[in-house]
């Protein structure tokens, strides 16, 4: 079976590296990415302002916030000492246990907000982030031992194994996760070079396909997508978040109200502004000039993991390290693009910046991934 | 599967990978430059709108109440004024146990048990952050003890705010009036501008009459406010800065009033204990210089709220200390309209100084058993005399000569039977009886004529005669001018409580009553100032040995009538139902400068009760008795 292949990948040391000593050198032994960490620190410090003014200055949330980075980033440290050789071998245990844990959900997890979204074994946390991870890996795995392109029997399967997970979670109902969970899926479907002709056919399927969501969607999700095609319909209501929302962003001009002093964050007017809607608080308090200096960021780390993807090694470690780094990408444009009223709000947190706890980790430990892929790359002969 | 891993073309793979990675970022790329560029417009091209729709979002304005004017007697003694009273409050946010804070404030005295389930609902709906009212106003002592549980009681706060007050309690109550709270009544029909933050206004006196220059003009300020309405404090925020100018309010006028307080405190004491009511006014301006109803209240009850009971007893006490006697009270004026009637029949030749009449002790008219009585047999007497002496049977005499429609013509030249039109809302217009008003005021036929007797008891201001005290004053104030009438005010001038600057009210000169003859009046006044200082007078005993010569006439209004044959007996009647004494009076009697009408209801005596009350008052405004100057 799979487990039982030998390793084809081996650590590359550096010929300057003298040990575990040096920080240099502990660095590398700790398969770490200085410009991926690096990037990502940026960009959790920065989400620590906005959330601090946020949250109405309270250094409680902050705190926790702090907290929920730490325990990201030791996740990320565990995650990137594991090799992707191991990683693929574990792939298919951590697909089928996700969605294991997903049935369960849908049996007896714990009620909140409306939706069942959370287990409670001990710790309560979301399977459906586990899947955040496992479906490309899945998806990377099932395509490692095949050719590439994928053929049209194994894009089936595929479509199998995307489409199971991302009902479960519809099913939740949690609409953004599993809209971000098809996306990677079909990311690495298309990075595997899917041929051009199916994907167009699949697009032209998509315009049945929606009317086809329109009558699974739940009443709430309905009002969403009514609301953003004209949100001044029922500006207190189900549009009350997305005017808000517009109107601190635009009230912020070029270069914002200043931190802690947005009006419509501060005075409670924008709903989730710690949470969904962080990017709002953003554009209010640091103005198109501080939004586009996050979105930079972001880009770095985007551009840094399809750099690493790049230069991995083999099949699985290029699809996933591509799926990581574009979903990744996927979640910013989803809720920037959600919060300034492009498109319907699905639940989608700002990655790294919005309060929260599961998706850091999942986040984090994805970015663990790229490291051990960069790790553990091999020079290809030229 | 197969074992061996399928040899793949990893350079082929690895280019078509990078092929479709940059095709799929340059997608999202496109679709992230697309939020960029919504971004954009947001920011830049509709910032404008933006913002001004966040500015809209957080100022909210509100109305600030001006201060209420202040009213002021004639020396500028301070009758109503604005006091910081502290209210305790509590904040149900801040409050973790509501049901336990008020148990325990209960337990203090500060709130009473049985209103805790009505303050414990009030805290449950509503926003949390906005206080419920515990009580309107804290004693000192409550404050003080209070203070000191302050710490127990996190949540519940004393918050000042400007009460009306009224320093002198009972003492112009009647006069100055009240504020009330605004009811729904009054919401309605006040202008609502003006009244934005307000929460009281004036209800009686001339807190109500002069409530347009007392109320002022409200202002507005800006607030900073969140999504839920709780103002934010003003020195936490910078947000404050940008704020549109707030409009100060504009105070309300301060009054001074031709009310005098010693002399109104004379009359107050006067009538302690009594019902009645006193008016004195200078009959040379028509200034009044006191007003007392009694019994009297506590305005400042009305000011600061208070409880149902509290009101049913003002309501329902049978002494009816709520009612303004002054100028609501009508009374039948009796022997006071004497002088007036005797001008009006030496004006009309109804009479002549001449004339005498031989009193009996009572009067037929012919043809008529009835006997209308006089309180004593006279003898003879002529007008002089029957003014001085108060004889009842001249007057019955000559009533038929006079008749009704010209003693209602030269009453109402006097200013009876209509209203006085002073300056404070309310007053009742009285009656003075005429054919044509028994005409036009009856149904069945035979109560519609007008019958002999009814000229008769008419004639000493009996039957359906009806006055006011302040038109007896303004009368008496008449007659001490020798028919020329002022229209009496109480309010004196009006001050800008800004520049300061008083605007004097001018008396109101109505005119002459239009009797000329010299003669007829120098007999009339000469007749009252008998009654004070004249031999025979009845009230010679008041004005006896006083400093000052003075005139007046003492009434008796019968409430009670008496059976034929029989005696009215003080001692055998209900207290209720005795007599109201009567007296009007002016003085100095060559140089009026004060007229007084005093009315003590069921006392029995003009002469004995009410003139010694009128004698008080003058002895008080003209500096005599104990006021006397050394």
């Amino acid at each position: 079976m799979v487990m039982m292949r030998p390793s084809k990948t081996q650590r590359i040391y550096s010929p300057g590296s003298s040990g575990a000593l040096s920080l240099s050198g502990l660095i590398r032994n700790l398969n770490i990415d200085i410009p991926l960490l690096g990037s990502l620190l940026l960009i959790c410090g920065f989400g620590l302002f906005v959330l601090y003014s946020a949250a109405g200055e309270s250094s409680v949330l902050l705190i926790n916030q702090i907290i929920r980075i730490g325990v990201a980033l030791i996740a990320m440290l565990i995650v990137a000492q594991l090799p992707p050789d191991f990683l693929r071998r574990w792939t298919p245990w951590a697909y089928f246990g996700g969605l294991v844990l997903l049935v369960l959900v849908l049996t007896m997890g714990d009620i909140g907000q409306g939706a069942r979204r959370w287990l409670n074994i001990g710790v309560r946390f979301q399977p459906s982030e586990v899947m955040k991870l496992a479906v490309p890996m899945m998806m990377a795995w099932y395509l490692h031992d095949r050719d590439i392109p994928p053929k049209l029997g194994h894009i089936t399967v595929i479509a199998v194994l995307i489409a199971v997970p991302t009902y479960l979670i519809a099913k939740q109902p949690d609409l953004g996760t599993s809209i971000l969970i098809a996306a990677s899926g079909i990311i690495v479907i298309i990075l595997a070079g899917m041929s051009f002709k199916v994907i167009f056919g699949l697009g032209a399927l998509s315009i049945p396909g929606a009317f086809l969501l329109w009558s699974f969607m739940q009443d709430y999700q309905k009002q969403r997508v009514l609301t953003l095609l004209n949100p001044d319909s029922d500006p207190l209501g189900a549009g009350y978040n997305i005017i808000q929302s517009k109107i601190a962003i635009g009230s912020g001009g070029l270069f914002g109200k200043g931190w802690t002093n947005g009006s419509q964050a501060q005075l409670e007017f924008l709903p989730e502004r710690h949470t969904d809607f962080i990017f709002a608080v953003l554009g209010e308090e640091f103005g198109l000039l501080g939004v586009i200096g996050l979105l930079a960021l972001y880009m770095f780390v985007i551009g840094r993991g399809l750099y690493i993807a790049f230069q991995a090694h083999d099949t699985y470690s290029r699809l996933l390290a591509g799926s990581i780094s574009l979903t990744f990408l996927v979640y910013v444009f989803v809720n920037t693009a959600m919060v300034t009223g492009l498109v319907p709000i699905v639940g989608v947190p700002l990655p790294l910046v919005s309060f929260g706890g599961t998706s850091m980790v999942t986040l984090m430990a994805g970015f663990g991934i790229l490291m051990s892929i960069h790790s553990y790359r091999k020079l290809l002969p030229h | 599967m197969n074992p061996l891993s399928p040899i793949k073309d990893h350079h082929k793979e690895r280019h078509l990978f990078i092929g479709r990675a940059v095709l799929a970022s340059a997608i999202l790329f496109i679709l992230l430059g697309l939020v960029i560029a919504r971004l954009v417009q947001l920011q830049v091209f509709d910032h404008e709108l933006f913002a001004e729709k966040s500015q809209g979002n957080r100022v909210r304005i509100q109305a600030v109440p001006p201060i209420r004017g202040l009213v002021f007697d004639r020396n500028g003694v301070v009758i109503a004024e604005n006091l910081p009273a502290y209210q305790l409050e509590l904040i149900p946010e801040q409050v973790s146990d509501v049901s336990d804070t008020l148990t325990r404030l209960a337990a203090l005295g500060l709130i009473a048990s049985a209103d805790i389930p009505r303050f414990a609902a009030q805290s449950e709906s509503g926003q949390r952050f906005k206080p419920v009212t515990l009580k309107l106003r804290m004693t000192d002592e409550e404050i003080a003890s209070f203070a000191i549980q302050r710490p127990r009681f996190p949540g519940v706060n004393f918050q000042p705010r400007l009460v009306r007050h009224y320093p002198h309690g009972e003492l112009f109550a009647h006069a100055v009036g009240y504020v009330g709270a605004l009811n729904t009544s009054d919401l309605q029909r006040l202008d609502s501008t003006r009244y934005a933050g307000s929460s009281h206004t004036g209800k009686t006196g001339v807190e109500s009459s002069f409530e347009d220059d007392l109320h002022g003009d409200a202002g507005f300020r800006h607030l900073i406010t969140n999504a839920r309405g709780r103002q934010i404090p003003a020195n936490t925020t910078e947000l404050l800065d940008s704020l549109p100018i707030n409009e100060t309010p504009d105070p309300g006028s301060n009054i001074y009033l031709s009310l005098d307080i010693e002399l109104q405190r004379v009359a107050f004491d006067a009538l302690e204990g009594r019902r009645g009511s006193i008016v004195a006014l200078d009959p040379t301006t028509g200034e009044i210089l006191a007003l007392v109803s009694a019994p009297s209240f506590d305005p400042n009850l009305f000011a600061v709220g208070m409880s149902t009971a509290q009101y049913d007893e003002l309501q329902n006490n049978l002494d009816r200390p709520l009612f303004n006697r002054a100028i609501r009270g009508t009374y039948p004026p009796g022997s006071t309209i004497k002088p007036m009637l005797s001008l009006a029949a030496l004006e009309t030749g109804a009479t002549n100084l001449a004339r005498k009449a031989v009193c009996v002790g009572y009067f037929q008219l012919e043809g008529n058993e009835h006997r209308y009585r006089d309180w004593k047999p006279h003898g003879p007497v002529d007008l002089h005399d029957s003014i001085a002496q108060s004889c009842d049977v001249y007057f019955y005499e000559i009533s038929s000569d006079l008749g009704i429609d010209n003693m209602h013509e030269y009453l109402t030249r006097f200013g009876l039977g209509k209203q006085t039109g002073v300056d404070v809302l309310g007053e009742r217009p009285g009656l003075v009886p005429s054919k044509e008003w028994k005409r036009n005021n009856f149904r069945n036929h035979d109560n519609k004529r007008w019958y002999d007797g009814e000229t008769v008891i008419a004639s000493i201001g009996q039957g359906f005669m009806l006055a006011t005290p302040l038109q007896l004053a303004s009368a008496v104030g008449t007659l001490a001018l020798r028919g020329s009438r002022f229209r009496p005010h109480m309010v004196a001038a009006i001050e800008d409580p800004l520049s300061r600057e008083k605007t004097l009210v001018e008396p109101v000169w109505l005119g002459n009553v239009g009797i000329d003859n010299e003669l007829y009046w120098d007999t009339v006044l000469e007749a009252m100032h008998n009654v004070m200082q004249g031999p025979q007078g009845t009230a010679k005993a008041i004005g006896f040995g006083a400093p000052y010569r003075m005139a007046g006439k003492s009434g008796t209004a019968q409430i009670v009538s008496i059976a034929q044959d029989e005696k009215y007996n003080e001692d055998e009647i209900e207290e209720r139902q005795r007599d109201h004494a009567l007296f009007i009076s002016f003085a100095p009697y060559d140089d009026p400068r004060i007229a007084v009408a005093v009315i003590v209801e069921n006392g029995s005596s003009g002469s004995n009760v009410a003139a010694p009350i009128a004698k008080a008052i003058m002895d008080k405004y003209l500096k005599y008795g104990d006021d006397a100057p050394k």
